[in-house]
């Protein structure tokens, strides 16, 4: 394999598929259009199953039958397409079927614009539809992490048996750069034994999401929450630079986290004790890894960058606990910082700066 | 003499399960469900078939069939089924749905189903009520008709007029076969089951759509026994919403039978 020039979008379509996607269904929505065009081509060059929805809602509701039907399955949309699936998605969550969707935010809310943002953090992992659960959210920052995430996400769905969200923006699903693309995965000849594929030779399987009985629903979401606790335990994700070292502790995901890692890169060229923590899974948010720097290290300030109004800076503070004082700074509407914009807004944080200022 | 004894005239299908349903006393959910599993039975799809049950009074059907099924969310049963379909396309693949299920929150998911020509067959169950939540207006319910949600009787300067989905689906290109049969007596039942052969038939050779819409009735919401019910159907219902073949494909004709 060699590293070829990709764009975002149709990096995570080529990477699904060779991750073994057999089925996709997606309704067009700007920035994400080119993962459903490039499904398009490929899934019928691959005699696999490529369909365009008369909506997002239908469209959750088709992966929702191809999962059921125990095949890995996916679908793609952005913001308001994504908004339109969260009654899928709990059906989904709640019968036990693992499916992948991906969301390239834009500005919001609405109808917006088309450009990169972070405000469905919420919605993505709080609250994908109604009920007790959460999904497994993954946030890429590169194309090539796009790429890794999509096969991750997959592999994940199927191991828990849980649906797992790919939370991209508009700048992630746009840009091209260069990236590999991993060997393609032959397909499973069986189905897996709790799928609804016709009763022959064995008692009927069923697969619902009704429980008349609170008592029973009750046990059902207790084993929910038993899983979650398994995810929260074996998959928290992370990755930083010069943390171990860093008085400022510089915190944003995806896009947001990958431009703050110039200007902490900028920071740190300039002799200030900068630090960056990119959280690659927002659920389950790396909690474990982020206390530990707490402990050990010389933090004495947070600063969380979001393309949003503060949504991740909420799970920080779960984090700290009123430890440090954790600060925020958003760009919102489509708005993307720049890393000198960034690094301004670092000086002024930084503890000893930010001391002789007052 | 001995011999006749042994002979069963009657018995439960193969594809019910043996289980008492939470149908009320005298509803054709019940009927509808004999109907599906003795066609499924006689062409031998009990173990290739899935269904997928609707939000309505009919939730639980894909507990009550001895065949793998699901549940779908309201009105989405034709994109499930879809899903499932298109992995799995040598399976037969069944949606039962009511007339709020299909005909109001699930319009967009039907009639894009039968354009699309998807292999697949609906049962349509129109009691022109939403018997699940207690009786509220549907959108098949006749004008005048009065319901928890209309209780003057349906007003259509307010609330506008009954669809008539049949027609409307056999407008559809993708639509290879669209009936309304009754379940109010026994003769229209017996015609309902060929109708309901037919149309898993015409799947089974990958024809297109196929749909059979089934007037019901709802004793409990409508306020009357079983027998008034049915014959409120037969008075009532019937005038508005005409039996008959409202797409029969050249390829169906062509089934025969
Ligand atoms: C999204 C959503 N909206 C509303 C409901 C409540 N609900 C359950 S069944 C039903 C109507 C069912 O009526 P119909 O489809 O005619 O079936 P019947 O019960 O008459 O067989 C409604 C409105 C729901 N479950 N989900
Ligand atoms: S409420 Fe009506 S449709 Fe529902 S089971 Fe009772 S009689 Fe049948």
């Amino acid at each position: 394999m060699s590293r070829e020039l990709l764009k975002g979008n149709v990096a995570i379509a080529e990477a699904a598929l060779r991750a073994g996607c057999q089925a996709f269904f997606g309704y067009p929505i700007t920035p994400q259009t080119e993962l459903l065009e490039h499904m398009a081509r490929r899934m019928v060059e691959l005699d696999r199953v490529f369909l365009q929805a008369e909506s997002e809602v239908a469209a959750i509701n088709m992966v929702y039958g191809a999962a059921c039907a125990g095949v890995r399955t996916m679908t793609s949309s952005s913001s308001p397409g994504y908004s339109l699936m969260q009654e899928g998605l709990s059906y989904i969550a709640a019968s036990d079927v693992p499916c992948v969707v991906v969301d390239v935010m834009r500005g919001g809310p609405g109808l917006g614009n088309i450009l990169p943002s972070q405000g469905d953090y919420f919605q993505i992992t709080r609250s994908a539809g109604h009920g007790d659960y959460r999904p497994i959210v993954l946030a890429p920052a590169t194309v090539q992490e796009a790429i890794d995430f999509t096969e991750l996400a997959f592999d994940l769905a199927e191991q828990y048996r849980h649906l797992v969200v790919l939370a991209a923006d508009g700048q992630l699903g746009q840009m091209m750069e260069p990236a590999e693309l991993p060997s393609m995965r032959s397909l499973p000849r069986t189905r897996p034994a709790w799928a609804i594929t016709g009763a022959a030779g064995r008692a009927p399987n069923r697969i619902s999401s009704l429980y008349m009985n609170a008592e029973e629903e009750e046990a059902f979401n207790l084993r929910i929450q038993a899983r979650l606790a398994q995810i929260c335990a074996a998959e928290q994700r992370s990755t930083e630079v010069q943390a171990t070292h860093a008085e400022l502790l510089v915190i944003g995901f995806g896009t947001a986290g990958r431009i703050a890692a110039s200007a902490v890169e900028q920071a740190r060229a300039e002799g200030l004790r900068v630090g960056l923590f990119r959280p690659q899974t927002l659920y389950p948010f790396p909690a474990e890894r982020l206390s530990a720097l707490l402990a050990c290290c010389a933090v004495q300030n947070i600063l969380v960058i979001e393309m949003n109004a503060g949504q991740m800076v909420e799970d920080v503070r779960l984090v700290v606990a009123g430890r440090v004082p954790v600060h925020h700074y958003g760009r919102l509407g489509g708005v993307v910082p720049y890393p000198e914009e960034l690094y301004t807004v670092i000086q002024q944080h930084y503890p000893s700066l930010a001391a002789s200022a007052e | 003499m001995a011999n006749l004894m042994m002979e069963p005239v009657y018995e439960r299908p193969a594809a019910l399960e043996d289980r008492a349903t939470h149908y009320c006393p005298g509803c054709t959910h019940g009927v509808a469900h004999r109907l599906l599993a003795e066609a499924l039975d006689e062409l031998g799809l009990r173990e290739q078939t899935i269904l997928v049950a609707p939000v309505g009074c009919a939730v639980f059907a894909y507990e009550y069939f001895r065949i793998d099924g699901c549940e779908a969310a309201h009105g989405r049963a034709p994109a499930m089924a879809t899903g499932i379909k298109r992995v799995l396309p040598d399976r037969t693949v069944v949606t039962y749905q009511g007339d709020g299920d299909l005909a109001a929150i699930g319009t967009a998911e039907i009639l894009h189903a039968a354009a699309r020509g998807e292999n697949i067959t609906t049962l349509f169950v129109n009691n022109a009520i939403y018997g699940m939540t207690g009786g509220q207006m549907a959108p098949t319910t006749l004008p005048g008709q009065k319901t928890t949600s209309s209780p003057f009787g349906r007003n259509t300067a307010q609330a506008g007029f009954p669809l008539k989905m049949s027609e409307i689906l056999a407008q559809t290109p993708g639509a290879a076969y669209i009936v309304r049969r009754s379940l109010h007596d026994a003769r229209h039942i017996n015609q309902a089951k060929k109708a309901i052969l037919t149309a898993l038939r015409v799947q089974q050779a990958g024809l297109g759509f196929s749909m059979v819409e089934l007037l019901s009735s709802c004793p409990t919401n409508w306020g009357m026994t079983p027998l008034e019910a049915l014959r409120w159907l037969e008075s009532e219902m019937l005038p508005a919403y005409p039996l008959g073949d409202y797409q029969v494909s050249e390829a169906v004709r062509a089934l025969g039978g």
